[in-house]
């Protein structure tokens, strides 16, 4: 059935992308003849070649951009996109010192005239914002250049950025036509004084100036570390006011660095844990609005609604969207009796995946759709298995000190992230999915409830303060435990859920 | 589902605004913390004395649904009561402690409503006067981050409704 919607009309607006991000489809800038192209084989064997070589000098300081980076994403706990080509695998733990950050310039991007005067700095300042707060870049002051850029053509001078240590230098241009504006950026590796890919360009309405800015940092991002980006991307979750044995929620969507808030429900029902379906386009969530906790669908573009199943005397909660978004995965409570059931969509047709006298919930897909990890206690505390999607014979993969819950796979597959409690503290952690080499990430009175970037590098999640003026806050930490971070929202927020990588 | 509104009507009607603005039942409607609620807590045959005479809740150990003896006690008192007062129909609802994950914590107060609903009907009450919801750790009663509001959170409330169950 479709509710009654009761929300501010701005709300659509929002979702005007759609159209605008078809014009967002990066073009080759034309005019960039003096550019020498290096071709990726031949970068990528002076990446490879450099990080051994560096390896073997027991990992001293790189000078060279691509050399860098390539140890930097070695260093990750896990192998990524650009390491797949280096030397073996290098594991650092947490405890580890912290590695370099890579140092950047961003001169302000040249309006080329006047209506885009109000961007160019405005889009610099976000792409610095977007890359610093990955933790694995460093901007570089602009009070530190030795040079400017005033014209995006004019040729780069590599000394004055070298000698200001700028590994890697962005520059770009602003032009504005009437509602339109067009950003083109283009970006350097100074220490071997050689454009890092080709310059490119995008246009868009001139509100979708930050998703443009976004665009741009994840292209930076990527050709820099070699693994996408996830800078133009959302957040779905849940907004709270009010005292804590009264709060009040509803849900919000805002952009991954917590721009452009919107809400899509009124706090009239408590609303619970939003999940953002694989095209980005839905979100499922349980609301109280009929009395008793129900699994929710809400179209984000029209921000309908509609009660996923009704089933007398029963209560669910938990969903979780398979990686083709047909259907639904859930925990359904009957008789006080917690199981998962999955959903298809379209039929309404349900199939139950346990039946066991203990809890089942937390139930998250394997990004291949064919496994699902989840959480139970039926060996007396919360702990994590794995089954076939189907259902069938689970295997426990958490053996540590503690309870383990919320699990959430890796959007690479490659890691489970869960919350661990443990010796009255709460921590976010990742283990591999056979659950060996569990590591935990974070400890606080209480964080739970992560959420992977659309990358698998950084996970987001929920953090609420002790005491009877606790309140819930989001935060943000590297999946190898470094750059810890709050998301700045404008109250108490909770049950973050990030969103693909927009199109 | 009207016997949530029914809830609030019959309690809201009574009891002027000692409830909060939350529009569904969370346990605060209840006796024992000096609550106005509907009659005397000395007629037999209020929901005052319902709510606070006998009690509305039980408390449950750290992530358990067993019924203490206490809890026992007050249930059977509630069974009697609910067996003699045949114009009430009840939500049971499961609280818990924020000592756990959301999702955890909402099947775990699903356990613990369910422990009360099956007393309640295993002594006589008609099965199709109960029923249950869990709010998990979503309704604090107390929010103090220690034991001594723990203990009050882990609960499951008889929350009254006059009238039969529509749903």
């Amino acid at each position: 059935m479709h509710m009654r919607l009761s929300i501010p009309p701005k709300v659509v607006q929002m979702n005007r992308f759609a159209p605008v991000s078809a014009d967002f489809s990066p073009v080759v800038e034309g005019g960039a003849e003096f550019m020498p192209k290096l071709s990726k084989t031949k970068r990528g064997s002076r990446a490879m070649k450099r990080t051994s070589e560096q390896m073997k000098r027991g990992l001293k300081k790189v000078s060279c951009l691509m050399a860098a980076c390539a140890v930097l994403a070695a260093g990750a706990l896990t192998p990524m996109a650009a390491t797949a080509q280096s030397s073996g695998p290098l594991r650092i733990e947490i405890t580890d010192g912290v590695i370099e950050p890579l140092p950047f310039a961003i001169p302000d991007f040249v309006a080329e005239d006047g209506g885009a005067s109000d961007f160019a700095r405005s889009i610099s300042r976000v792409i610095a914002a977007d890359l610093a707060s990955t933790g694995l870049f460093r901007e570089i002051p602009q009070d530190a250049f030795i040079s400017g850029i005033s014209n995006f053509s004019s040729p780069v001078a590599y000394a004055d950025w070298k000698a200001i240590n700028a590994q890697a230098l962005i520059t770009g241009a602003v032009s504005s036509s009437g509602d339109s504006i067009n950003v083109k950026f283009r970006v350097f590796d100074v220490f071997s004084g050689q454009p890092l890919g080709e310059g490119l360009q995008f246009s868009g309405g001139a509100g979708g100036w930050r998703r443009m800015a976004h665009k741009v940092a994840d292209i930076v991002y990527s050709r820099i570390t070699g693994e996408s980006g996830y800078f133009d991307s959302r957040v779905v979750f849940v907004a709270e006011s009010g005292p804590k044995n009264a709060r009040r929620k509803r849900l919000a969507i805002m952009d991954y660095d917590g721009a452009n808030v919107q809400y899509l429900t009124d706090s009239s029902a408590l609303v619970l844990a939003p999940r953002f379906s694989p095209q980005g386009d839905r979100v499922l969530y349980t609301s109280y609005e009929t009395g008793f906790p129900q699994v929710y669908v809400l179209d984000v573009a029209t921000v309908g609604r509609r009660v996923l199943s009704s089933q007398e005397g029963t209560m669910t909660f938990a969903p979780r969207f398979s990686p083709d978004g047909r259907t639904v995965v859930y925990s359904l409570s009957a008789g006080g009796n917690t199981d998962l059931y999955t959903m298809d969509i379209a039929s309404g047709q349900a199939r139950r995946l346990t039946q066991a006298p203990s809890i089942e919930t937390a139930p998250s897909f394997s990004p291949d759709g064919s496994k699902i990890v989840f959480e139970s206690d039926r060996s007396g505390s919360q702990q994590l298995y794995v089954m076939p999607a189907t259902g069938g014979e689970a295997t426990r993969i958490s053996f540590g000190q503690g309870r383990y819950g919320t699990p959430v796979w890796s959007p690479r597959g490659d890691l489970i992230a869960f919350t661990k409690q443990n010796a009255g503290r709460f921590h976010i952690g990742v283990m591999r999915t056979d659950g060996s080499e569990e590591r935990l990430l974070t400890a606080s009175f209480l964080d739970e409830g992560p959420t992977w970037s659309p990358n698998g590098r950084v996970i987001m999640f929920t953090r609420e303060s002790q005491g009877a003026s606790g309140e819930a806050s989001l935060y943000s930490v590297d999946i190898t435990g470094r750059n810890l971070r709050r998301v700045l929202t404008e109250g108490a927020a909770s049950d973050p859920a990030w969103s693909p990588l927009l199109n | 589902m009207k016997h949530i509104a029914m809830t609030a009507l019959f309690v809201g009607a009574l009891a002027v605004s000692a409830c909060s603005n939350d529009r569904f039942g969370n346990g605060r409607f209840g006796g024992g913390s000096g609550d106005f609620v509907a009659g005397s807590p000395s007629d037999p045959r209020s929901p005052a004395y319902f709510n606070q005479t006998i009690g509305d809740r039980v408390l449950f150990a750290v992530d358990q649904s067993t019924l203490s003896p206490e809890a026992v006690q007050v249930l059977t008192q509630q069974a009697t009561w609910l067996m003699e007062n045949t114009s009430y129909t009840a939500v049971i609802e499961g609280h818990a402690d924020e000592q756990g994950t959301r999702e955890y914590n909402l099947a775990l107060g699903a356990r613990r409503a369910s422990a009360v609903q099956n007393f309640l009907i295993d002594r006589g009450v008609a099965p199709n006067r109960l029923q249950t919801v869990s709010y998990g750790k979503e309704r604090p009663l107390e929010i103090c981050s220690d034991e001594l509001c723990y203990s009050k959170n882990r609960r499951a409330v008889t929350v009254l409704a006059a009238g039969a169950i529509t749903s």
